[in-house]
């Protein structure tokens, strides 16, 4: 299939828009009509064709644009992509992860021609053709990490193994639900999900924990997160919450099926090979309300979940204040049937 | 869908006499693809079909591990262990067919460390050349001292010392030469890591030493090899057929249920997410919960078990399946 990439913004005018296509194969998070914290990971095996499960980096429509927003965001604030000095092993590990699946995946937009350490790579939609050495820092305009994630949608967190713990120690963080790398940088896995409300309590960390640890080569997780999101913006870091935050006012009863975005992230947990290091990519997926309800079981489904979640998740997932409208909003789309259980629209 | 551990064909392409005790085997891809690179330190597990039982033993990589040719390891004979060292020895030969999972590394270099410092113990070398191989590419500081009986059985302890010269020291018991730890562990620069593989006395007596010169914990590692994730056989019983269900030796209880064509759910396969979490009706016997799922006050109770990991040893077990 030949992706139609679409020229839109993520910021100011917000041209962004699903087609119908990515709207069908949005990531629908919720399998029942409610939300509790879970050890949700699966296998990261390729599951139904044309669904975001299908490949290991999923490329859509937005991937040109989006690449264009990261850029943007970047030439702002560099420290958006930070590498602690021991990760370079772990960057070139990603930068072959990623190269190595979309050209086996992608062959009509991405191709990896090797020739022993030199590697030529060319990347259609964006326009690269690049020959390195890999392992050679000095071959490309800038760190292996930081190469291939301006390439790759997504942000990506790169995660030391040592004394039984994850360390975040590099990443490429510009499309994220409100955490920050320079914030969380060479921290632990207890520090950085220190914010999390209930799961601490419930234990949720330690089994992730231990079970991540275990992670091994070859065979890769996910799982998925969500979010609510004003404005179809990619970044809403902390960094820019002055700028974003304020939108949460402009909702109004009219605007609210246009305005407000289900955010979804598609998590992937690898075990890198040279570096025993974890790759963490976190693939952010966004969908207006009225977009989502054109699909009957999710709108159902999504007035349900948002209706009885637990007033600590609709707090911290930033929503609370215009709970009550985004539920009204969706009523209308309950008819109070049954909905199928899993994620598929019927 | 299926998950877990992925697997490597592979054919043994050859098979090297190190010495008396050692032997060093090749593997390499049966489709002539090319193997997975790892780190320094990762092992592999090696599936023996010796006769009606398969045994899975974990030997440590000792190939350069930018090298996707192959795989190499080295087992020392061991007369008095489980098997699996005297069946590599005596009955794999170049062409065999075999089964090796993808590399694990429980020993992998702490790449913050300003300088590695390797201690190595007889066949407990092999984890540090896959390492030094490493390290030596991205031109990084290490220095290994290794304690061998004699010349003769001190395997790569030749090739070592003339490629990397100085930088390797090597220790003989029947010329009476040990390693000076503690003035060795004295003169490290800040910012040096401590890394040990060899005869458990060895690993301990580092370990002691370095923490009585006050070493941080995180700044030692050692090699603690894995255990095969087997147990003896048992019987399941499922409550809403009566079907009897055998678990063997080296079967998960969640492999046996799905062998037998039991639909049982799973993600993990890891004792972690808690997916596979069954009722247990009743039973006449000890769980082995290995799971890191059900609380302690659960597994007490025992009326869950987790079938991804954890097994049983009595006389019966009802499940609610």
């Amino acid at each position: 299939m030949t992706i139609q990439f679409n020229d839109e913004t993520f910021y100011d005018d917000y041209t962004f828009r699903n087609s119908e296509w990515a709207i069908r194969r949005f990531p629908f998070p919720f399998h029942e009509d409610s939300y509790m914290y879970s050890v949700n990971l699966e296998p990261h095996l390729s599951l139904r064709p044309g669904s975001v499960f299908e490949k290991t980096f999923d490329v859509d429509e937005h991937y040109v644009s989006e690449m264009r927003d990261r850029a943007r965001v970047l030439a702002e604030d560099p420290l958006r992509c930070q590498s602690l000095p021991h990760m370079t092993l772990a960057g070139w590990d990603l930068l072959e992860l990623i190269m190595d699946a979309k050209a086996r995946e992608y062959p009509d937009l991405f191709e990896l021609h090797r020739d022993g350490d030199r590697w030529h790579w060319i990347n259609k939609p964006l326009g690269i053709d690049q020959t390195f050495t890999f392992l050679d820092e000095t071959t490309l305009p800038c760190g292996p990490m930081e190469y291939i994630t301006r390439q790759a949608q997504g942000d990506f967190a790169l995660l030391d193994h040592r004394d039984d713990n994850l360390w975040m120690d590099a990443g490429m963080v510009t499309t994220q639900a409100d955490w920050s790398l320079d914030f969380d940088i060479g921290m632990n896995f207890y520090e950085w999900h220190a914010p999390v409300p209930k799961a601490h309590e419930m234990g949720v960390f330690q089994r992730a924990l231990k079970f991540l640890l275990n992670l091994q080569q070859g065979a890769p997780v996910r799982r998925l997160n969500w979010t609510m999101t004003v404005n179809p913006l990619l970044d809403t870091s902390p960094e820019n919450y002055h700028k974003w935050g304020v939108q949460k006012t402009s909702v109004t009863p009219e605007n609210v099926g246009s305005k407000y975005h289900l955010r979804v992230e598609l998590q992937t947990l690898f075990r890198l090979p040279r570096s025993n290091a974890l790759a963490f990519p976190i693939r952010c997926y966004l969908i207006r309300l009225e977009d989502l309800a054109t699909v009957p079981k999710w709108g159902r489904r999504l007035h349900r979940v948002l209706r009885d979640l637990p007033e600590e998740l609709a707090t911290y997932k930033g929503f609370i204040r215009n709970r009550p409208m985004i539920v009204d909003y969706l009523s209308q789309f309950d008819d109070g049937a049954e909905t199928s259980p899993g994620i598929w629209p019927d | 869908m299926s998950a877990g551990t992925r697997k490597l064909d592979v054919t043994v392409t050859e098979v090297v006499e190190v010495n008396d005790l050692v032997k060093r085997f090749r593997f390499e891809r049966s489709d002539g693809g090319e193997m997975p690179t790892f780190s320094g330190g990762a092992h592999t597990v090696v599936e023996m079909k010796d006769g009606d039982i398969t045994r899975l033993n974990p030997y440590s990589l000792m190939s350069d591990p930018r090298d996707r040719k192959c795989f190499t390891i080295s087992v020392r004979r061991d007369e008095t262990g489980r098997g699996g060292s005297l069946f590599m020895h005596r009955n794999v030969k170049p062409g065999d067919r075999m089964t090796l999972s993808f590399p694990v590394n429980l020993f992998s270099l702490d790449l913050r460390a300003k300088k590695h410092l390797m201690i190595a113990g007889g066949i407990g070398i092999t984890p540090f050349l896959a390492q030094i191989r490493q390290l030596d590419a991205t031109n990084g500081h290490f220095e290994l001292h290794y304690s061998v009986r004699t010349a003769a059985l001190g395997s790569y302890a030749e090739e070592l010392k003339a490629q990397y010269t100085d930088r390797v020291h090597v220790y003989h018991d029947d010329r009476k030469e040990a390693i000076d730890l503690a003035a060795l562990l004295d003169g490290q620069p800040l910012g040096t890591h401590l890394y040990v593989c060899g005869p458990k006395g060895m690993i301990d007596w580092v370990c002691r030493t370095a923490e009585a010169h006050g070493w941080p914990s995180e700044a030692v590692h050692y090699e603690e090899f894995l255990a095969p994730q087997s147990g003896k056989p048992f019987t399941v019983t499922l409550a809403s057929s009566g079907r009897k269900i055998e678990v063997g030796e080296h079967q998960s209880m969640l492999e046996a249920l799905e062998a037998a064509g039991v639909d049982a759910p799973y993600l993990c396969r890891g004792g972690a997410c808690g997916q596979c979490e069954t009722d247990v009706v009743s039973h006449d016997g000890n769980f082995v919960h290995r799971d890191h799922w059900l609380t302690d006050d659960q597994k007490a109770c025992g009326n869950k078990i987790m079938p991804c990991v954890s097994r049983f040893e009595g006389r019966s077990l009802v499940i609610d399946r």
